[in-house]
């Protein structure tokens, strides 16, 4: 049994007033039912009064809960997840609920942000503990009506009973009592197997109107009187804006305005959400989108040099740090040669272990290879957009931000407006992986609507959201091992950068299996704005290093994953050095059920080619083994098998979901997409020159196996993502018997080769 | 600015707006029918899937002028309840992620059935292959295809 205190966060179980007003979002559906008919319809009939039990919830007179969904909802399925959690812990029927997306309260909810594969981990006692607090609440007044004691309560499904006098009531019928009783110093958190909703399978509470095409989309969002605008930004990196002829554009029909507008003022310290190239663009706000549109392109800019910039930048620590851009208009292909000279020359110590000098000149062999990845756009299928209606004293903002705690603060700021004035307002979204956790597109929208004094959606268009990117830095890695005349390993070398920050992070696997260990660390400053894209850093290191691994593996004669397996022996049974940053027997335990599940070792009748590869990220480890054929020259991914150990699997299916869409992202990035600039041009602007991979490059079958665990939840939005680009390059070595080391593997080409 | 008469989801309508407008603008922005989603304005992914007369279209590209006396159908029009066989289908085997590209796989896919009741692999691969899913939920979609096709 768990008793814990509910002070954590205890604001959030205070009876907050705070959430009214903030369900009827829009004209949206804003009530998602939890009860999807599947055959016949079964609405649920919506109760004539709430009872707000807490922050998180509310209990109608007729037993319906509404729970609120506290986080940014972008395809992870948080909507659903987060609210069985609640669920749970109040052991209310599932059928019974209605899931509300909360609005931005930091009153209530802590952390409301989508990023760091961390919702549900960092929800998860908080969550809990809303269900946990309000059932307690209504026990109590069950209690105090029979006049009976309190722990001899029991509750299930919607409904208190008290054996003894064989007395029972269901939740709607006492919330009302329960909900002027205080909020319990302490509650009994539930034991992990007697949970009924957390590890059942649930369909995501938006499916129907998914679907059936309802408005949830903060592109969707119409209002009276809003006008669309698009804005545009200078065409180059290392370009700003000189001057603009709008003459054209305002006489076009439709268009009510076209002006100019200053993202940041002069002395204000960004923070990491206000990351962004282009702080001044020209905006074009009419009446339709494609009137907009139109304009946009009869404008007649003329833009500059934007020559050597100073951002002032806000570090950690509260100080602030000023960062210098430099003035070139950059080239991919300088970038390649530049980052092949820097990694050829010195880099930044970030960890050693024993002596890599010696080992490397006592070594009988030394493997040596290096990786690169390009820059990458997220591409979100919805591109960014946000409706803003800033008035004199106001903000209204809604639409899609993986940050609207940070965003609120930067609107503020540059409003000069007080954080109470401001609401934010989320919508669920089309695509998140981490480019809308950089927030300009919602300070750009309320800066139009504060000028044009009228609601404003400002939509990019698909060429605008690919070229104005947060993007996936340009990275670069060599790799090195050194074996004694005996094949053993003994020391291990990597030494990474990137464009203009590096992947590595020093502590993890290897380091720790390898008694001569090196790891260092370079970067090359860059104007390109950059910033965290689905498992940052780890979505080009893994890759390498498992690549690298293989190679290791065969160097040594030696079966891949037993050669992993090998190695987390050793790191378990004599660590060398510290602060190692992985757990050796969950991550040998992912490898050991992926080999089993699959037929990795075992004789096939079929001509496949296997690649194995493992990565811990995001406090969760991944293995996986992808099956590969080769079909007119082509690689055909027949299956992935991949093992997951993310601690308690709250919704399944949705996870299972979730990690296949990973290894299919994962898959795409590491054969086909890239984003490359000439003279500070970004060259591939929409979907017909940069490729993203398509139906018929999906793996046949993905078979996904969860480690059953008793653990607290780990994240599962990016852990799957990173591994798969070393599987990759495996199974394509073994079918082609060529090594693969530059992402995208074949780009623009459709056959191998 | 021209006036044009037509059927969408089995309603008439009447817009009066620039011949070039492409039928997608007109739907989201004229006539308040936003399942159709914009994605890329360059028939490039698919999002923005409807069915003219019955066939699958990229309405990002196609003019308003175009249209003529053609019915249109766009996600808000495929079943009077969400209950086309493609829309139980992605229901029964939870395909969507982010969702919002789901629109245009349905219609495409709603297309792809009514013209081939049992599609193979490659016919679905050939029929999909336009529509892009950034969260790439593609093996849930193929699956998918062949409830819908099992029950139709």
């Amino acid at each position: 049994m768990t008793v814990i205190k509910t002070s954590y966060n205890r604001r959030s179980f205070l009876k907050a007033t705070a959430i009214a007003g903030g369900g009827m979002l829009l004209s949206f559906n804003w009530l998602a039912g939890c009860n999807i008919p599947q055959t016949k319809e079964k609405a649920l009939e919506m109760p004539k009064e709430w009872f707000e039990l807490n922050g998180f919830l509310k209990i109608g007179e007729n037993g319906v809960v509404t729970i609120q969904s506290p986080n940014p909802e972008i395809g992870q399925n948080v909507k659903t997840s987060m609210p069985m959690i609640v669920a749970e812990e109040l052991d209310v029927r599932w059928e019974d609920v209605v899931v509300e997306q909360a609005a931005l309260n930091t009153g209530v909810f802590k952390r409301q942000l989508a990023g760091g594969s961390q919702s549900i981990r960092q929800g998860w006692k908080g969550l809990r503990m809303a269900g946990a607090t309000a059932k307690h609440m209504l026990k109590q007044a069950a209690a105090k009506q029979w006049e009976v004691p309190v722990e001899e309560i029991s509750a299930k499904d919607g409904i208190l009973s008290h054996k003894s006098t064989n007395k029972s009531i269901g939740y709607g019928a006492i919330a009302s009592a329960a909900s002027q009783l205080p909020v319990p110093e302490k509650v009994t958190l539930k034991e992990v197997k007697d949970f009924g909703i957390i590890g059942t399978s649930r369909k995501n509470v938006d499916g129907k109107d998914i679907v059936t095409g309802k408005p949830l989309f903060g592109i969707d969002v119409q209002k009276e009187g809003m006008l669309i605008a698009m804005a545009t930004h200078p065409p180059a990196f290392g370009m700003k804006l000189k001057s603009v002829e709008d003459a054209a554009a305002k006489a076009m029909p439709g268009i009510k305005d076209v002006f100019t507008i200053q993202l940041f003022n002069d002395d204000y310290a960004r923070g990491f959400v206000d990351s962004t190239a282009h702080s001044e663009l020209v905006v074009v706000v009419g009446n339709t989108t494609w009137e907009v549109m139109q304009a946009k392109k009869a404008l007649k800019i003329e833009w500059k040099n934007s020559g050597e910039q100073t951002l002032t930048i806000k570090n950690f620590r509260g100080g602030t740090v000023n960062k210098k851009l430099p003035a070139a208009l950059e080239n991919s292909v300088v970038h390649l040669s530049q980052m092949k000279q820097i990694a050829a020359s010195t880099a930044k110590e970030v960890r050693k272990d024993g002596n890599p000098a010696k080992a490397f000149k006592d070594a009988a062999k030394i493997i040596e290879r290096s990786y690169s990845a390009p820059f990458l756009a997220h591409n979100c299928m919805e591109p960014m957009n946000f409706y803003a209606n800033v008035t004199k004293d106001k903000a209204e903002l809604i639409g899609p931000v993986q940050t609207p705690e940070f965003m609120e603060k930067t609107v503020a700021a540059r409003l000069g407006m007080p954080l109470e004035n401001i609401d934010i307002q989320m919508t669920r979204m089309g695509g998140g992986f981490g480019r809308r956790l950089y927030g300009h597109f919602l300070l750009e929208a309320a800066l139009i609507s504060q000028q044009a004094n009228a609601p404003v959606k400002l939509v990019y268009t698909r060429e605008d959201d690919m070229t104005h990117g947060v993007y996936r830095p340009a990275y670069y890695a060599t790799y090195r091992a050194a074996l004694d005349k005996d094949n053993n390993l003994i020391g291990f070398h990597v030494r990474a950068g990137g464009i203009p920050e590096g992947p590595l992070v020093a502590n993890r696997f290897p380091a720790g299996a390898v008694d001569n260990y090196l790891a260092e660390d370079w970067s090359i400053d860059s104007n390109i704005s950059i910033g965290a894209f689905r498992a940052p850093r780890s979505n080009f290191i893994a890759g390498a290093e498992q690549s690298f691994l293989d190679e290791i593996a065969e160097a040594m004669d030696k079966d891949p994953i037993a050669f992993r397996l090998e190695l987390l022996k050793r790191s378990k049974e004599v660590p060398v050095g510290e602060k190692n940053d992985y757990d050796a027997d969950r991550y040998a335990g992912v490898l050991e059920l992926v080999r089993d599940k699959s037929d990795w070792g075992k004789e096939s009748t079929k001509d496949l080619h296997h690649g194995v590869s493992a990565y811990f990220c995001h406090n969760t480890y991944i293995a996986q083994i992808l099956d590969m054929a080769t079909v007119d020259g082509k690689p055909k991914i027949e299956q992935v098998h991949c093992a997951v150990d993310c601690g308690i699997v709250v919704n399944p299916d949705a996870a299972t979901n979730l990690t296949e869409g990973g290894i299919v992202d994962g898959i795409g990035h590491a054969l086909y997409s890239g984003l490359t600039f000439k003279d500070g041009v970004p060259q591939q602007s929409n979907f017909n020159n940069y490729r993203l991979i398509r139906h018929s490059e999906a793996p046949e079958k993905i078979a996904v196996h969860f480690v059953k665990s008793n653990i607290d939840p780990t994240g599962l939005g990016e852990p799957p993502y990173p591994p798969i680009m070393g599987a990759v390059a495996n199974a394509l070595y073994r079918a082609t018997g060529k090594r693969f080391y530059d992402q995208p593997f074949m780009g623009d080409k459709d056959v191998l080769g | 600015m021209a006036t044009f008469d037509l059927t969408i989801n089995g309603e008439k309508k009447q817009v009066d707006v620039d011949p070039k407008t492409p039928l997608l603008w007109v739907l989201r922005d004229h006539l308040n029918l936003v399942g159709t989603k914009y994605g890329c304005g360059i028939a490039a992914c698919g999002a923005c899937t409807v069915h003219i007369d019955g066939t699958a279209m990229r309405s990002c590209v196609f003019p308003i002028s175009e249209v003529g006396d053609n019915t249109v159908t766009t996600i808000e029009g495929l079943s009077e309840k969400g209950d086309h066989p493609v829309q139980k289908a992605w229901l029964q085997h939870d395909v969507p992620q982010c969702g919002y590209c789901q629109a245009g796989q349905i219609m495409s896919a709603s297309a792809l059935l009514k013209d081939n009741p049992n599609p193979d692999d490659k016919a679905i691969d050939t029929a999909m292959n336009g529509n892009i899913c950034r969260c790439g939920t593609y093996t849930r979609i193929k699956a998918a295809i062949k409830t819908a096709a099992k029950n139709s």
